[in-house]
């Protein structure tokens, strides 16, 4: 619809909680206006998610929030997500988003993105995958590369902590090779699962992996990464978001361990279509970059 | 084809907007002949169904294709083939949850690869339908019929309805979709079938014209609003129950799963109306003898009724036409006068017999014989209800 569903009945103003209220008169929607959105409204803007109860200093929690705040069409944006230490926040997001199960995030991701260009062929409703490793590359991973085969216009997220973090700290197909977690007590006997790669050989338009280490280059990669979407083809972004409880480190070390990580696991990749590249060219020229 | 070209009076494929009551019940017919698969594609294609996720197992996989014709003759809005029924239910979900009237087929093996997808299905109140076509189950790999793998659905909270012959799967798969949507029942509908032998069987149909449709899905109308971002996000909470460990976190998902059970047993009044009742009973209605099933089954047990009535016995068929919600009352009331009561089955474990036992338990002084029960596909002669009879009670033919 528009920013019109945030807007309160002036007959239930009074008895709002606060945070309704500042989602109408202070949160940044795209509205009609093309002015953009971004992450510097995360100093003095109503954001579109409220409290969370990750771990205090916990990665996920800045990544989401420069994700929401870097949306370009929040108010017609639909995330799905999966079950995880994520799962703990999208209750607390102000947009229409979706928990089904562990894994599935793709499928149900499919469904109601075919649905809604059916049922609303003249609007743009964009449509994002959020979901950890574990969620992502292993237990959904048939779901995530099939929706890749299926060229279904969504973007697909995967925060990566290189852990099961929710269910108590096991090894994943992320962790990197030699990691000792619960359920390799002698240590990962296999290397990191390439998802990025894996994306671009099932056919993606736009495969980047990075750190949340830069909100701003986390907020253009997203940009970016949605408008492809919604013209091209699949998109999937992979970011680095560790946990800090399993690997030991303290509340406000965080970003030096993705620092840290910059330059190494998660060194830049970036792979961009030809489709996709001349399409971001034409974006930039609209103004929508 | 575009959901712009639906007008007040017309959907998008041009066909004639009615009610369910006139399609059901004014409608004028005309006889046809066809098999159970081809007869789900006339349904659907007087549903004015917006989405269909497909995947091919036998015996529902004619049903599927016959589906996807349908989109591309222009009456279904989106159609494609998932990964595996997993990914497929899941799909379902996501287009029922965006607002879709949505439905699939699948059988077997398929049932049980999805399963963890149908209680979510009514967790999230979706009205979606599935077309289960009952086959085996592995191991040992069998493509037979037996409906084994409606046992396994039975607690998903989802409805379950039974139809017996093609005529009902027409008539049923309808009403589905419109009990289903109604905004005090809005949970997921099950419609199942013997695999083969309804599926695959030819059989004489009286159809309504193909120019008329139900009028479509009102999403808006559901106890949850739909995941398209048209109407406030309602689920937007401060506090999230989940994976807290407190008495409101606890309370509230046994509120949430005692409410999607009610939401099934709200649908009896809607059910009784459209499948004119629950059950039907044939036979002689105040017989000692009573036959409960569903499905062929309860074709079969009409030609033990018949053999018997030869030999000067006389019995009763009960149909049980909805499973979830269960007919209580309805099978109290149909075996009052029983002091025999037999479930015939396309299965091994009886569970239908156990669903029987459980209504009557404290009600009924009838003995109750889960026999004849016959399974991996095998047929269900009369012959074998008859020994069953006369193995089973002092009865004795004339
Ligand atoms: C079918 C199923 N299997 C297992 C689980 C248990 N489970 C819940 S969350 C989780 C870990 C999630 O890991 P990941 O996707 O990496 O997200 P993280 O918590 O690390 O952010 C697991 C294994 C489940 N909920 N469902
Ligand atoms: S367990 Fe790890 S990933 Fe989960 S909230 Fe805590 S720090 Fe974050
Ligand atoms: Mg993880």
């Amino acid at each position: 619809m528009s920013v019109d569903i945030y807007k309160i009945n002036p007959e239930f103003r009074d008895i709002m909680p606060q945070e309704i209220i500042d989602l109408e008169e202070n949160a940044t929607w795209a509205g009609e206006s093309v002015e953009k959105r971004g992450i510097n409204d995360l100093t003095d803007k109503k954001e579109i998610l409220e409290e969370h109860s990750l771990c205090a200093g916990c990665p996920e929690a800045a990544a989401l929030r420069y994700i929401l705040a870097a949306l370009p069409l929040p108010e017609e944006t639909i995330i799905v997500n999966s079950t995880g230490c994520t799962s703990l926040m999208f209750p607390h997001i102000a947009l229409h988003t979706v928990h089904s199960m562990f894994g599935n995030q793709n499928a149900v991701a499919s469904g109601i993105k075919r649905t809604l260009d059916w049922r609303f062929p003249d609007k743009t409703k964009d449509v994002v995958v959020l979901a950890g490793d574990g969620a992502t590359i292993d237990i959904g991973l048939d779901y995530t590369l099939q929706s890749f085969f299926r060229q279904e216009k969504i973007t697909t997220i995967c925060f990566d902590n290189e852990v099961y973090a929710n269910t108590g700290g096991q090894e994943s197909g992320s962790t990197p090779k030699g990691q000792v977690f619960k359920m390799a007590p002698k240590g990962k006997v296999f290397d990191k699962v390439p998802m990025w790669e894996l994306a671009v050989t099932s056919g993606v338009a736009y495969s980047v992996k990075l750190t949340a280490s830069a909100p701003k280059k986390v907020a253009k990669v997203l940009r970016e990464s949605i408008l492809i979407a919604r013209e091209i083809g699949p998109t999937y972004i992979h970011l680095y978001t560790p946990c800090i409880l399993e690997i030991g480190l303290a509340a406000n070390e965080g970003l030096w361990e993705m620092k840290e990580q910059d330059k190494d696991r998660f060194d830049d990749f970036k792979y961009v279509s030809d489709e996709a590249a001349d399409y971001l060219k034409k974006c930039k020229k609209e103004g929508l970059l | 084809m575009s959901i712009k070209n639906m007008t007040k009076e017309k959907n998008w494929s041009g066909q004639k907007l009615v009610s369910t009551d006139y399609l059901l019940f004014e409608a004028p017919r005309e006889k046809h002949f066809m098999t159970g698969s081809e007869v789900l594609k006339e349904a659907i294609k007087r549903c004015t169904v917006d989405a269909s996720v497909s995947y091919p197992i036998t015996p529902q996989s004619e049903a599927a294709h016959l589906i996807g014709e349908l989109w591309a003759e222009g009456y279904v809005g989106l159609y494609f083939r998932g990964e595996n029924e997993f990914g497929v239910m899941s799909e379902v979900q996501g287009c029922a949850m965006a607002g879709a009237r949505t439905v699939t087929t699948t059988s077997g093996p398929g049932t049980l690869r999805a399963m963890e997808n149908f209680p979510t299905w009514s967790g999230t109140r979706i009205p979606c339908q599935l077309i289960l076509m009952a086959r085996g189950i592995n191991s040992p790999l069998t493509i037979q019929p037996d409906n084994l793998e409606v046992s396994f659905l039975l607690e998903t909270g989802c409805m379950i309805w039974y139809a017996e012959n093609v005529q009902e799967l027409f008539d049923m798969s309808i009403a589905a979709f419109t009990v289903a949507e109604k905004p005090d029942v809005h949970v997921p509908i099950i419609t199942a079938v013997d695999g083969f032998f309804v599926s695959h069987t030819r059989e004489a149909v009286m159809l309504p014209a193909d120019d008329i449709a139900l009028e479509p899905y009102d999403p808006y109308a559901a106890p949850l609003p739909p995941i398209d971002s048209e109407m406030p996000p309602g689920r937007f909470l401060r506090d999230p129950f989940v994976m807290k460990s407190n008495y409101i976190s606890y309370a509230t998902h046994a509120s949430w799963q005692w409410e999607v059970r009610s939401a099934v047993e709200r649908s009896k009044p809607y059910a009784r109306h459209y499948l004119n009742g629950l059950v039907h009973t044939t036979g002689e209605e105040n017989a000692e003898l009573v036959f409960v099933a569903c499905g062929t089954a309860v074709h079969q047990a009409k030609e033990g009724q018949r053999e018997l009535a030869k030999l000067g016995i006389k019995s009763k068929v009960v149909k049980l036409r909805t499973i979830r919600p269960f007919p209580h009352a309805e099978l109290l009331e149909a075996t009052k006068n029983a002091k025999y009561i037999f479930v015939p089955e396309f299965n091994v474990v009886g569970w239908l017999d156990k669903e029987v036992r459980t209504s009557l338990y404290g009600k009924s002084d009838a003995k109750i014989v889960g026999r004849p029960r016959v399974a991996g596909g095998m047929s269900m002669p009369a012959e074998a209800i008859l020994k069953e009879v006369f193995e089973n009670t002092n009865l004795k033919g004339a």
